[in-house]
């Protein structure tokens, strides 16, 4: 059963006063992030988004969570037509964006407040999310007083506060250190395998996207719309030890070779837009 | 599967029990606060000693510049026999509802400009002209309309105050990182939970500052109104002061009010830490 459906989807956006771009000869105070995006998602599946940068990947997220609505084209969740933010989806974003004036508990529990849950219930959950990331001995410091990968586990933590249906995570691991990242990848997925939640997951790294993915999603250069969808066939639970299994060299080279030509279109892109600029 | 979890301590954090070394920590912090402070005594010193010694030599007439010793004993007279702090306590009063009210409109007014870029379009040139236009220049419409009372004073001292707050709840508002805006949109937070539980506490740091700045204004401003028409308060007791010629006296008002001015400083500098204790020290003190 699909919880996701986007529909032809076209996003476009404004530049700033005075900005332009060239895009096949014709000069535009616009750019179009995503164009005849298609994509289903399957509940309870693990699906990563990979693509050159800018290929509207983000995008797409801010999409799913009401955040943002598209120029055309409808994104469908449980059914309905997606239109304003909702305790369906929780967020998780690369900058952590945690609130540095609450304390890693305050900061979990504020989904469940904008919810109206009681402050017993808010602390309850807080608590069992946090120590389900290791992090009991920490509820009560302010995330300057936490590590990087100390404050992402939080802020999962907060966006799983909610139940959400459906979690987006756009590049949560690419500010950490290879090691902790890695460590992360596996928490995430342990925790993930325990629930019922679809994840939709933007990253650069096409191991974190095959360790991690049921399925991966390739988006094309700008714009961006879905070339290729890959089944991962590894088994699950999965666990570090997968990483160094001929399996998955062997998927995460059919990830690369999908992703290949897209990003160097979007070299060649990158290239000619400066060249306009210069 | 366990091998994988992080053990917090290996992240080079410490557990909760540094809570008895956190109160030694505190106090050799307020010890070197004090010492840094001390720091800028001596030169103090030195300018009460010319304070001293200039009319006691003859080189300034003492009827003009009384000793600094002839000052704090009339200081002290007037403090104990409560003439002194009566009119204290009246301009602080003054100061202290017009400042109030700054804030009470200030404060909301600058959260809407800051994060509604229509109205601070429509509200800016209007603002932007009232900023720039002169307390003092007002004075005399505020008594003209409200009168000798204590209305115009609070009036005034609202106009002074208004836009140190005014303008920096504006900028603290508009350099709130806008990923916390779009965390907070992305778990539902209504409009009004947005302002509460965000914006407010993100540029709560930037309007302490603007609140700081608001109070000194507020204390200048009290003295120049009730210099021009009041029946009470420090203001006229230095104005009443010089018009009497009880030289020593009036210099007593204005140590008062130097004094007073150091006293909300440091008590505002306080309030400033206070509010930004979820940052983190950088360093040392700034005030």
């Amino acid at each position: 059963m699909d919880i996701i459906v986007a529909e032809n989807i076209r996003k476009k956006f404004k530049l700033k006063n005075g900005q332009k771009v060239k895009n096949n000869g014709v000069v535009s105070d616009e750019v179009e992030a995503l164009s005849g995006f298609n994509l289903k998602i399957r509940k309870g599946e693990f699906l990563v988004l990979v693509g050159p940068s800018g290929s509207g990947k983000s995008v797409f997220l801010d999409l799913v969570s009401g955040l943002s609505s598209p120029t055309s084209g409808v994104v469908y969740l449980d059914g309905k037509p997606v239109q304003a933010p909702s305790a369906k989806t929780g967020y998780v974003f690369q900058q952590y964006a945690l609130f540095p004036w609450r304390t890693a508990l305050s900061n979990v529990e504020c989904g469940l407040e904008a919810k109206g849950v009681a402050k017993d219930e808010r602390v309850r959950i807080a608590r069992e999310l946090l120590s389900l990331f290791g992090l009991s001995d920490f509820e009560d410091r302010f995330p300057y007083q936490l590590s990087g990968g100390m404050q992402q586990r939080v802020s999962i933590a907060r966006a799983l506060a909610t139940k959400p249906e459906v979690l987006l995570m756009d590049e949560p691991f690419a500010a950490l250190d290879a090691q902790t990242r890695e460590i992360l990848q596996n928490e995430l997925i342990r925790i993930w395998e325990g629930t019922d939640t679809t994840v939709i997951f933007v990253t650069h790294s096409i191991d974190e996207a095959v360790f991690l993915a049921d399925r991966v999603a390739i988006v094309t250069a700008r714009p961006g719309r879905i070339k290729d969808v890959i089944d991962i066939d590894l088994p699950r639970p999965r666990t570090g030890e997968v990483r160094s299994s001929s399996e998955f060299a062997s998927n995460r080279h059919k990830v690369w070779l999908a992703l290949k030509s897209e990003v160097t279109k979007a070299e060649q892109y990158s290239k000619l837009a400066k060249g306009f600029t210069d | 599967m366990s091998k994988d979890l992080v053990v917090p301590e290996k992240l080079g954090l410490k557990d909760r029990s540094v809570d008895m070394s956190g109160y030694i920590q505190r106090f050799a912090h307020l010890f070197e606060g004090l010492k840094n402070w001390s720091i800028g005594l001596p030169l103090v010193f030195v300018f009460f000693a010319l304070w001293e010694l200039l009319p006691r030599l003859g080189l300034v007439d003492s009827l003009i510049l009384p000793t600094f010793f002839d000052t704090i004993r009339v200081l002290y007279d007037l403090t104990f026999s409560g003439k002194l702090i009566l009119h204290v306590l009246v301009s602080l009063q003054r100061a202290i509802a017009g400042f109030g009210l700054s804030v009470l409109v200030g404060v909301p007014l600058g959260l809407l400009m800051g994060h509604y870029r229509q109205f601070e379009k429509i509200t800016d040139i209007l603002v932007q002209s009232l900023r720039n236009t002169s307390t003092f220049a007002l004075m005399p419409i505020f008594l003209l309309v409200l009168g000798l009372g204590e209305s115009s004073k609070i009036a005034i001292i609202f106009y002074g105050a208004l836009w140190q707050i005014l303008m920096n709840t504006i900028s603290g508002v508009k350099s709130v990182d806008p990923i916390y805006i779009k965390a907070a949109r992305s778990m539902g937070l209504s409009e009004k939970d947005l302002f509460v539980k965000v914006i407010l506490p993100a540029s709560f740091p930037s309007i302490v500052i603007g609140a700081r700045l608001g109070a000194k204004i507020a204390l200048m401003v009290v003295i120049a109104a009730e210099m021009i028409g009041a029946k009470s308060g420090l203001g006229f007791f230095i104005q009443n002061a010089q018009y009497n010629f009880m030289i020593p006296e009036m210099y007593a008002g204005i140590l008062t009010m130097s004094i007073l001015g150091l006293i909300i400083n440091y008590l505002l500098v306080w309030l400033e830490k206070r509010a930004t204790y979820w940052k983190g020290e950088i360093g040392g003190s700034i005030h």
